[in-house]
């Protein structure tokens, strides 16, 4: 029941990292494998292995296509193909489990250029958009990116928002890319997504999110050096004394 | 999805959830806070540091007869990847102002400063730039931006968090500039989590007296590295970035001072010379060591080669026996066994609980005294939950987030551990995660001083790869702060360092001596480091692979 609502909540489009449940305690004679083709080259693998622990399970030394391991540095962008689908699909290999008879190469890089600027000089408009990534008004709204995220972000939806000049917009729905390029890589108007989104981002953090008038007081506070005294009273308390105010010391809820 | 044979342990975290929620929402102690007697009881008896094993006296260098970690020594006890004689060091391949060593928080925000400040950088990285544990963080930064906060209480609590061993002035610096890193980021284009009127959203983290934890979602280090990185990529006229080129020993001068390094291309596995007038390591911490057998959180490249090549040039560490376990690792399913669960989510509210989803623990108490905890209810109460392969672990109920801060919230702030689990069937917003403690943190490292000093002249030293700031235990968000606060000294610092340095002749005669040492203490090994990768091939495989020794020297 709760699988059937979250996988409403975040489809899975076309990564296929769906796992298979484990079986139960029982006695696991030996482990259950298949067989993979790792830039052509059959290997057999456990069943239950993602793409990363499969590579090295077959004995390669992964110098490019590892970074976190955890899906978040976007290293171990992989392109895939399985026996009976005309399908280019896409994962990361750290969080995408195997599959019978899956064809597979890891993308070691992503030629992906990034504009260079100086964030003070910009301002946050679409017209920055038409002078850094011309590219972007190329889009022809296929959505191909948007089925590559591994992440699934609505890629093409942030490249519209980025079109309109919604840095809002544009900033909400690429919060969580990790730059793993596997749009770019797919995008037949060749827009590089992921760094026109980190300059939108970069541009809504600095002159559009709301400003904290409390930070700035407290700003102000550090620079007049306010906490100096209490500092050095700290900094020069027997280490009883401190432990016994660290003890004491009241807890906010 | 959860095996069958646990429904009814999760039913009895369900059953007992409606009266955890009334009691979290009224707003006194869910649990009783430990005393000081009781942190170190649990603390002795079931932290991996205090086992007999877990330390062992190091034979030589500047640590010579210290305790440390078992599997640090081993690792400083190893033979140089190279030779002196290798190298002719009158012409080097590169020159430069600043070589940073890393290219993670620390080492971003330090090549930022110094170009801004006119001196130019190398960033030599093992990996691509990014690929860091900064990279990972989840759940926050601290800093004391609130009015009923202030720096100085800060600055007590990550006291009392390291046990009262953590460097006075090095905690001063990283507490009274946390309000100025916050709005450094910003500018730099960072997007922090607000509330409606502009102020910052902050909460809890274990042993914080106010709630001063900003975030970005939980994406914290995803948005502040990407930030940093591409602000590192608007300079390449002032930073040269060498991606897949770690340092693999530092080069010192006539004088004793720091000099540049040696530079190793892991993927043509050509050496490279620098000569540089100052030298920043900020290689980040060594969970890919897997010390005592844990899991680990930590991203590939964690291996603790900055500690190797400090300590053969003579830099002294600090705390090198000090090991931090997140309390919250993944447990289930087993493909994500040691990933990090961020301790945002206790936070928010979500609670640990044992099998009969009874609390056992106040649910944010400093990480090594929580993950005892956790250790003493699976190990002596024998009220954890096995998975299917053998591992133990305790409940981290989320669903009580939702109920807490409101539906949807996970989903808003929360959609990393989300799609972590959705992925294999299990939502977190109605079933909690299983988790046990995970190798996360370097508590130790090369001791500095409030300008990132090492005791090497020319050698500064930033972020998890430095000892002292949070004594023995770190608190949740102070690493974060860390890289940023010391990255920024170490950058602000080694400029004018760089530009009135005189250098004499450049040698590695240090590590002809460190060879000299190693055979003085009777120490015979096969082991070489800096480690720079981690091998996970199967034994079988390895055993077939009888010319490795050829290709390269990495495995």
């Amino acid at each position: 029941m709760a699988i059937k609502k979250a996988a409403k909540k975040m489809p899975q489009k076309q990564t296929r990292s769906k796992a298979k449940p484990k079986s139960k305690a029982k006695a696991k004679p030996e482990v259950k494998k298949l067989t993979i083709f790792i830039m052509g080259k059959a290997h057999k693998v456990p069943a239950d292995a993602t793409i990363m622990g499969a590579i090295e399970y077959a004995g390669y030394l992964i110098k490019r296509g590892a970074g976190c391991r955890e899906g978040f540095c976007g290293a171990c962008a992989t392109i895939y193909r399985i026996p009976g689908d005309y399908k280019i699909y896409t994962g990361l290999a750290c969080t995408t489990l195997v599959e019978d008879g899956m064809w597979l190469t890891q993308l070691p890089v992503i030629p992906g250029p990034k504009a260079i600027y100086d964030l003070d000089k910009l301002e946050p408009n679409v017209a920055i958009i038409q002078k850094l990534y011309p590219e972007v008004f190329r889009c022809v709204a296929c959505n191909t990116c948007t089925k590559a995220c591994p992440q699934d972000l609505e890629v093409m939806d942030y490249i519209q928002a980025a079109k309109r000049g919604d840095f809002e917009q544009l900033m909400d729905l690429s919060f969580d890319c990790i730059s793993c390029g596997l749009c770019a890589i797919r995008c037949p108007a060749e827009i590089v997504q992921y760094n026109v989104a980190l300059l939108g981002k970069r541009l809504y953090g600095k002159y559009l999110s709301p400003k904290s008038p409390e930070l700035k007081k407290r700003l102000i506070e550090v620079k007049s050096k306010k906490y100096d005294k209490e500092y050095k009273e700290l900094m020069s308390m027997k280490k009883d004394k401190l432990k016994k105010k660290y003890y004491d010391r009241d807890l906010e809820s | 999805m959860y095996p069958e044979y646990m429904r009814p342990s999760l039913e009895k975290v369900d059953h007992s959830r409606n009266k955890r929620f009334e009691l979290a929402k009224s707003g006194k102690p869910v649990f009783p806070s430990m005393s000081a007697e009781e942190r170190e009881d649990v603390l002795t008896k079931f932290h991996p540091d205090y086992k007999t094993e877990s330390r062992r006296k190091i034979r030589l260098g500047p640590n010579k007869g210290d305790l440390i970690t078992t599997e640090v020594a081993d690792m400083l006890e190893s033979h140089a990847r190279i030779k002196p004689e290798f190298f002719d060091l009158s012409s080097p391949d590169y020159e430069t102002d600043i070589l940073i060593i890393g290219g993670g928080g620390a080492g971003t925000a330090a090549a930022i400063i110094a170009a801004q400040k006119g001196a130019n950088s190398i960033i030599s990285t093992k990996l691509r730039l990014g690929d860091a544990n900064s990279m990972m963080s989840q759940g926050g930064m601290q800093a004391a931006i609130t009015p009923q906060d202030s720096p100085t209480r800060h600055y007590l609590d990550a006291m009392g968090g390291g046990h009262f061993k953590n460097k006075p002035d090095l905690v001063r610096a990283l507490t009274e500039d946390g309000p100025d890193v916050v709005k450094w980021l910003e500018d730099l284009g960072v997007i922090w989590d607000k509330n409606e009127d502009g102020s910052m959203q902050v909460l809890h983290g274990g042993g914080t007296s106010r709630r001063r934890m900003a975030s970005c979602r939980d994406y914290t280090g995803a948005i502040i590295l990407r930030t940093l990185m591409d602000e590192v990529r608007n300079h390449p006229d002032k930073i040269t970035v060498l991606e897949f080129m770690p340092t693999v020993e530092l080069i010192m001068d006539s004088k004793g001072q720091c000099a540049g390094g040696v530079l190793y291309n892991i993927e043509t596995e050509e050496y490279f010379t620098v000569k540089a007038r100052s030298t920043i390591i900020a290689t980040g911490g060594y969970g890919r060591l897997h010390i005592r057998g844990f899991d680990t959180t930590n991203h590939y490249g964690a291996t603790g080669d900055g500690l190797v090549l400090a300590y053969r040039a003579g830099a002294k560490l600090m705390y090198m026996d000090s090991v931090q376990y997140h309390p919250t690792g993944s447990v289930f399913p087993e493909q994500i066994a040691g990933f990090l669960i961020t301790e945002k989510i206790r936070g928010a509210g979500g609670q640990p609980l044992n099998i009969d989803g009874e609390l056992f623990v106040f649910p944010r108490e400093p990480r090594d005294v929580e993950s005892s905890a956790i250790i003493r209810e699976c190990v002596q109460h024998k009220k954890g939950i096995t998975t299917p392969s053998g591992r133990v672990g305790v409940w981290l109920d989320s669903p009580l987030i939702e109920m807490l801060q409101g539906e949807g919230y996970i989903k808003k702030q929360f959609p990393a551990m989300l799609r972590q689990f959705i992925r294999y069937g299990i939502d977190i917003t109605e079933e909690p995660m299983l988790v046990y403690p995970s190798l996360h943190y370097q508590n130790g490292g090369i001791e500095i001083n409030d300008r990132c000093e090492s005791n090497i002249p020319g050698l500064y030293v930033a972020g998890e790869a430095s000892g002292g700031v949070h004594g023995r235990n770190r608190l949740m968000g102070n690493s974060v702060l860390d890289y940023n606060v010391f990255g920024i000294r170490a950058g602000k610092n080694a400029v004018p360092y760089a530009k009135s340095v005189k250098l004499g002749k450049l040698t590695l005669e240090h590590i002809s001596k460190y060879e000299q040492a190693l055979k003085r203490a009777n120490i015979k090994t096969d082991r070489i480091a800096p480690v720079l990768l981690p091998s996970y091939t199967p034994e079988d495989v390895r055993k077939r692979q009888l010319t490795a020794c050829y290709e390269g020297t990495l495995r």
